[in-house]
């Protein structure tokens, strides 16, 4: 199997729920003073969606180049 | 002590369906036992390339980065550089052909082939030995690690961890093992990062923390250059922070240690013998030396910025009533091991922290993993296949490797155990693991480029090479040690500036024993003839042709760029 679909999987689930989990905690400014100001759950879980995409997309035109 | 919320354990939780599920999708596919041990030599170099570099990824390599990263500062980089990247280089270029191209199933196999029966069962045993040594010391770690941070049993952390690993392996294979490899390599890599940017941010950037390292430099009587330059200060082993002069860091860490690992070292080695093609194979190494390289800012960038927040970040060493340790000075003894998880703690909020602890934990499993894979092999071909049953079928040897990886992960529980009650009988293995790995490159290097060399020779140099080490250890010691497993329990005869030094030293007498006697005790044996040697020997093995299709395409070019890319971060760091 294309290892990259499981971790295209992992990725966008797990930066999916600290991306929700970010905007449902923005407001609380207190939680991420620790990190600097940042809101790093939000900032994070979409870096990890946009890599989660990246390797689905690589592993997709692997299947095409396979099958053309 | 840290309380996790329900959504740290969300995300620690998915992270181990998906490890097991890999497990489970993979088993099918274990038909034969060259499936379940070699991968049916069938993967990409990505895969394997990444494998090879995360199989080195275990606990020791996270935590202990942290923590000479908080104690040494960037020169602990000689660890990623001239400690790791040249020898990569040199296995993918030159040794992979013999190992690949062999067809031998493991390291020990090829010295069977190249050398004879007993040279082979040699390094076998001291090989599995050590493997389930370090797989136990690893869960050790990890167990008193996450008793220690977030109050977890210390058994069931361990039992759960090794529940999984070995599901996971038995299910999969190799194959699993790699995969899951490559999938804690992302972990690892998306876990630290924020890690290092929210850290650099809290210090003032890169400029911010070379200027507090420089003031608790000058503070504790080093140079103000010694916590974030790797060469300035070499020339004497007072000017620098890790006490080792340059010819003792390039001989002992850069040529013996390095090579002995990178080169010989079944674990990583096996992750390249399981790509799918020659030139694949010759890749793993170079491809794993991109990220190799720049691991550095990954791992040993967090304690620098533990170090350079002060704010006692890192927490002293405290003795067995519970107060902090003091030194013979009287000053506090800092606990370095706790940078990196200190750090986790201290920066990340909920959510973050479920991914930063996942990642941690993936490390300590990735090395588990990764013992218990090369160790089931050895264990399955060099010692039950070559002694115990010889001629059996291959689906008793598939089911031979899947006892094999449950007995490694029991022993590896039980090593776990006796390093928590007797501490110093673990730091003594260790010291005689040490001794057993370093002579292994002059052996190999012997074996694949001078087809004089004989199976006596090899047999007899790694003896010896294994016994220098342990009398150098004996007649030396470092500057404030006492007398005992840190050396000197023959009589000090040799002082060396520190424990560091001391370390590289004995590995250069190790290899040099080795070299000579292998070399004398040859001459002096019967060597065997040329036609049994083709594709053993580099004298008599044609040139490997790789399957590429443009120059740019071929190892040896990459092989120059890994080697430029390099020699710019020692001078952009010197």
């Amino acid at each position: 199997m294309d290892l990259r679909y499981p971790i295209a999987l992992l990725f966008v689930v797990l930066g999916a729920i600290l991306t929700v989990f970010g905007v449902m905690t923005g407001s609380d400014t207190a939680m991420y003073e620790r990190s600097a100001g940042i809101n790093i759950n939000l900032a994070w879980g979409v870096v990890m969606i946009v890599f989660g995409a990246i390797m689905y997309g690589l592993a997709a035109l692997a299947r095409r180049r396979q099958s053309a | 002590m840290t309380q996790l919320t329900t959504i740290d354990y969300v995300v620690m939780a998915i992270y181990f369906v998906v490890v097991l599920g890999i497990g489970w999708a993979l088993r099918r596919m274990m038909r034969t036992s060259s499936d379940f041990f070699l991968s049916g030599r069938s993967l990409p170099p990505w895969v394997t390339g990444l494998a090879f570099l995360s199989a080195n990824l275990g606990a020791q390599e996270v935590i202990g980065m942290g923590a000479s990263g908080a104690k040494y500062g960037l020169a602990t980089s000689h660890f990623y550089w001239i400690g790791a990247i040249p020898a990569m280089v040199f296995v993918g270029i030159f040794m992979m052909p013999f190992y690949y191209g062999s067809k031998a199933r493991s390291v020990p196999e090829y010295l069977k082939l190249r050398f004879d029966e007993k040279t082979r069962t040699f390094n076998a045993f001291g090989f599995a030995a050590m493997t389930i040594f370090s797989s136990g010391v690893s869960m050790y770690a990890m167990g008193k690690l996450l008793n220690l941070l977030l109050g977890w049993d210390f058994d069931t952390s361990i039992l759960v961890s090794a529940a999984i690993v070995l599901a996971y392996v038995t299910l999969g294979g190799l194959t699993s093992a790699i995969y899951n490899e490559v999938l804690q390599f992302f972990m690892i890599v998306f876990g630290f990062a924020p890690l290092v940017w929210v850290g650099l941010k809290q210090v003032g950037g890169w400029d911010g923390m070379t200027s507090k390292l420089a003031a608790a430099a000058t503070q504790r009587g080093l140079p103000e250059y010694a916590y974030t330059n790797v060469w300035q200060g070499m020339g004497s082993a007072t000017t620098n922070s890790i006490g080792i002069e340059w010819f003792g860091m390039v001989m002992g860490l850069g040529f013996v240690l390095s090579f002995g690992y990178w080169c010989t070292d079944f674990l990583v080695v096996q992750r390249a013998m399981a790509a799918d093609s020659m030139t694949a194979a010759r890749r793993t190494p170079l491809i794993a030396a991109v990220p190799k390289m720049f691991f550095p800012f990954l791992v040993i960038v967090p304690g620098m910025i533990a170090l350079a927040m002060g704010d006692n970040i890192i927490p002293a060493k405290l003795t067995a009533a519970g107060t902090p340790l003091l030194d013979t000075n009287g000053n506090v003894v800092l606990d370095y091991d706790l940078a990196t998880p200190m750090m986790l703690v201290k920066l990340f909020p909920t959510g973050m922290l479920g991914l930063g602890l996942t990642a941690l934990i993936a490390s300590f499993m990735s090395g588990m993993a990764g013992n218990v894979t090369a160790f089931n092999t050895v264990w399955t071909y060099d010692i039950y296949q070559a002694h115990i049953r010889t001629q059996a079928s291959d689906e008793h040897y598939l089911w031979m490797g899947r006892m094999a990886t449950v007995g490694g992960i029991a022993l590896s529980v039980a090593a776990a155990y006796v390093a928590g009650a007797f501490n110093n009988i673990m730091e003594f293995l260790q010291l005689v693991f040490a001794f057993v790995n370093a002579p292994l490159f002059a052996t190999f290097a012997l074996g694949m480029f001078w087809k004089r060399s004989t199976g006596h020779g090899a047999f007899w140099g790694l003896f010896a090479g294994t016994v220098a080490p342990a009398i150098h250890h004996g007649i030396s010691l470092a500057n404030g040690a006492t007398p005992g497993v840190k050396g000197g329990f023959f009589g000090v005869m040799l002082t060396y500036p520190s424990e560091m030094a001391q370390t590289f030293w004995t590995a250069v007498a190790a290899f040099t024993t080795c070299f000579v006697v292998t070399i004398l005790v040859s001459l002096a044996t019967t060597p065997r003839q040329d036609a049994e040697l083709e594709g053993l020997v580099y004298s008599l093995t044609p040139t490997p042709q790789d399957n590429v299709k443009a120059w740019y395409e071929k190892p040896s070019v990459f092989a120059l760029v890994v080697l430029a890319a390099m020699v710019l971060l020692n001078v952009l760091f010197f």
